[in-house]
């Protein structure tokens, strides 16, 4: 992380958005960002992302709330005065303009003197590698080009904050793995704070220093990817970054911290948890699919849990299996494609092992 | 001989030959009124019609005289400068205006848009003569009838439709991102108005713009009941021309506001087509 300043440089404080004074779209959302961060927002459609974005940069007011750049609440500062860059998904570049007078508007607006203006859209030109399309109007620009000058566009005027709303959303997915190196470079090189939206979790991974998944209009989970993917926080999170087998059950006891669960068919997990420690009561234990090991024979392992072969599938780095618990809940199995990859016939049984800190128990809702 | 595909019967054929000269029919009646007009303004008898000499291209049948008349006439005169001077407000005050009007229309916070817009539009679904004879009453309230500025206001108001309907037109293919993008870049929101919306709805206001002028040029009605001995305009005298004294001298006003009209076309679309380029719209290859 490059966070050298405040930890609460951007403060949402318990911001509401109501578009039609009945239906919150963003219910209660508080976050601290700190100074240079790079911050994801991550959520299904329709869950506010653009909404939250919307009323940072002040083109959607607040219905209750305060939003605090800088220890300063800019809820009711006009947008053009936040100083607060924008990447729209549209690129939204000025077509009538060139791309050296696009870059250049900014510090336009800000009555530069035209040398100094000359020599800092020259430096930003370089900076995305397009020196030579300087005089080119944007629509002569490929989309992958398109999108730098747009991201050069809102740095130009050195902002503290800029915000991303889905940046890459309209690139191929080549295009799209450079431009995220892209905007990293220039992160790390430029050190300003970033708030990206995207509803693609492969990005949000990689490119985060921390991600907030949002949905229901609050944040379910505020962390690292890291943490985000190996202790979610709860089912939804759980669910929603990569992928999951829920295994359900119910609670019977309780173990150093943890809880221990006795699934269908008798065996019992232990498995960390956050929001259910009730005993009698039901659960949903989560293990990720790669987190689950297929036994060559049986042992009497804690934390394991006995299945039947249900199908296998070739995927080429790796092989999924497909195995099914007595209650028919379906378990699938990640296994690095090496020369141990074991094979079953239908209906054989299977003995998988996890560890106890790979697997958490969410309550049912 | 036209190539038709293998599989076409003899009724597709004569089909086809009936729709193309059935066009060729309209566009003739369209447009042969107007340009017999302009060989007869020439004429140098006093008629509407092609004397013999005419028709075997005699030089003497031909003569400008009716263009002298119209030039030496002071109530021609009159009627040619009144009719730009009140054009040109009428097109200046009715294109501000309707801009205005369109870009408040398009914005999403504005209520009751569509109440709005068909009230603003009316002056030119209502009848003319109503909207005339209205406009009589009311101005002479205010002593607008029978002024310059009674005139103005009234064909502005007759134009600000036509430059609502394209400047709309212009914006609702227009992304809101880019004026978000202005602000976002600390421009104002006027400033960016210039700088954005502005050069992108160009075409849009500029097409408008000479419909209300076009519109304030050929318009009658209004102008008989409002219009006093001083503010004649070009329709206005053709109009008492016809009844008084029926010579070429109309034709030869008439010759004159087609080639107006053209050359004021031609102007607008070099124009148009300039901000459409500027727009970056057009493909550079
Ligand atoms: N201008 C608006 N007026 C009324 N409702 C709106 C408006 N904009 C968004 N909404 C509603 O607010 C909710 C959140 O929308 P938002 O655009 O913030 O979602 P999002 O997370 O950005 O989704 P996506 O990933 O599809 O872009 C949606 O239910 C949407 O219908
Ligand atoms: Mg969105």
């Amino acid at each position: 992380m490059s966070t050298d300043g405040a930890l609460d440089f951007l403060r949402f404080a318990n911001i509401q958005k109501s578009y039609d004074q009945k239906t919150m779209v963003v219910k209660d959302f508080s976050l601290d960002v700190a100074k240079g961060e790079f911050l994801t927002l991550l959520g299904p459609s329709g869950s506010g992302k653009t909404t939250v974005l919307m009323m940072m940069a002040g083109f959607e007011s607040v219905t209750h709330g305060e939003i605090l750049l800088d220890g300063h609440p800019i809820t009711r500062t006009a947008p053009y005065k936040r100083n607060i860059g924008m990447v729209f998904q549209n690129y939204a570049l000025f077509p009538h303009m060139s791309i050296a007078e696009n870059l250049a508007y900014p510090l336009k607006v800000r009555k530069l003197a035209k040398a100094d203006i000359a020599q800092k859209v020259e430096k930003f030109l370089q900076l995305i590698e397009l020196e030579d399309f300087a005089g080119r109007m944007p629509a002569q620009l490929s989309g992958g080009q398109r999108q730098r000058v747009a991201l050069a566009r809102a740095l130009i005027f050195s902002p503290s904050l800029v915000l991303m709303d889905e940046p890459l959303g309209a690139l191929d997915k080549k295009l799209r793995e450079q431009m995220q190196l892209e905007i990293m470079r220039l992160h790390k090189k430029l050190g300003f704070t970033v708030i990206y939206v995207t509803h693609d979790q492969t990005e949000a991974l990689t490119m985060s220093d921390r991600i907030a998944v949002f949905n229901d209009g609050v944040v379910q989970q505020c962390a690292a990817p890291e943490v985000l993917y190996e202790q979610p926080a709860n089912a939804f999170v759980a669910d929603f970054i990569g992928e999951n087998n829920f295994v359900p059950g119910k609670i019977v006891g309780l173990d150093e911290g943890m809880v221990r669960i006795e699934i269908a068919g008798g065996e019992e997990i232990i498995a960390m948890h956050s929001d259910c420690d009730v005993i009698g009561t039901k659960c949903r234990v989560s293990i990720r699919p790669e987190k689950m090991f297929i036994l060559p024979s049986e042992h009497t392992f804690a934390n394991k849990i006995t299945v039947k072969f249900l199908a296998r599938l070739y995927v080429g780095d790796y092989i999924r299996y497909f195995f099914e618990l007595p209650d028919k809940t379906e378990v699938v199995v990640k296994v690095l494609n090496d020369h141990e990859a074991p094979k079953f016939g239908e209906g054989d049984e299977a003995h998988l092992i996890s560890r106890r800190k790979d697997c958490f128990a969410f309550a049912v809702t | 001989m036209q190539k038709f595909p293998a599989y076409y019967t003899i009724w597709h054929k004569l089909g086809v030959y009936a729709l193309k000269y059935t066009a060729w029919l309209v566009l003739f009646f369209l447009i042969v009124p107007i340009v017999v007009i302009i060989p007869l303004s020439f004429n140098a008898e006093p008629y509407f019609t092609f004397t013999r000499g005419m028709v075997t291209l005699d030089p003497a049948a031909y003569s400008t005289r009716w263009y002298d008349a119209v030039v030496t006439n002071p109530n021609w005169m009159l009627a040619i400068k009144n009719s730009f001077i009140i054009g040109f407000f009428a097109t200046i005050v009715a294109t501000v205006l309707g801009t205005l009007a369109a870009v408040g229309l398009s914005s999403q916070y504005m209520p009751y848009k569509r109440v709005i817009m068909a009230l603003m539009l009316s002056p030119m679904i209502v009848p003319s003569i109503i909207v005339a004879a209205g406009m009589f009453f009311f101005f002479t309230k205010f002593g607008l009838a029978g002024s310059f500025v009674g005139l103005v206001i009234a064909h502005a108001a007759l134009g600000v439709p036509f430059v609502i309907i394209t400047v709309t037109a212009t914006l609702s293919g227009f992304d809101r991102s880019l004026y978000h993008a202005g602000l976002s870049m600390g421009a104002s929101p006027l400033k960016t108005f210039f700088d954005v919306v502005m050069p992108l709805i160009r075409p849009g206001v500029i097409s408008g713009a000479m419909f209300a002028f076009v519109t304030s040029f050929d318009e009658v009605v209004v102008v008989l009941f409002l219009a006093g001995p001083g503010q004649r305009t070009i329709p206005r005298q053709m109009f008492s021309g016809l009844r008084e004294q029926i010579n070429p001298t109309i034709l030869a006003v008439a010759t004159l506001l087609i080639l107006v009209s053209v050359a004021f076309l031609i102007t607008l679309e070099f124009l148009r087509r300039r901000s459409e380029r500027l727009r970056g719209l057009e493909d550079h290859g």
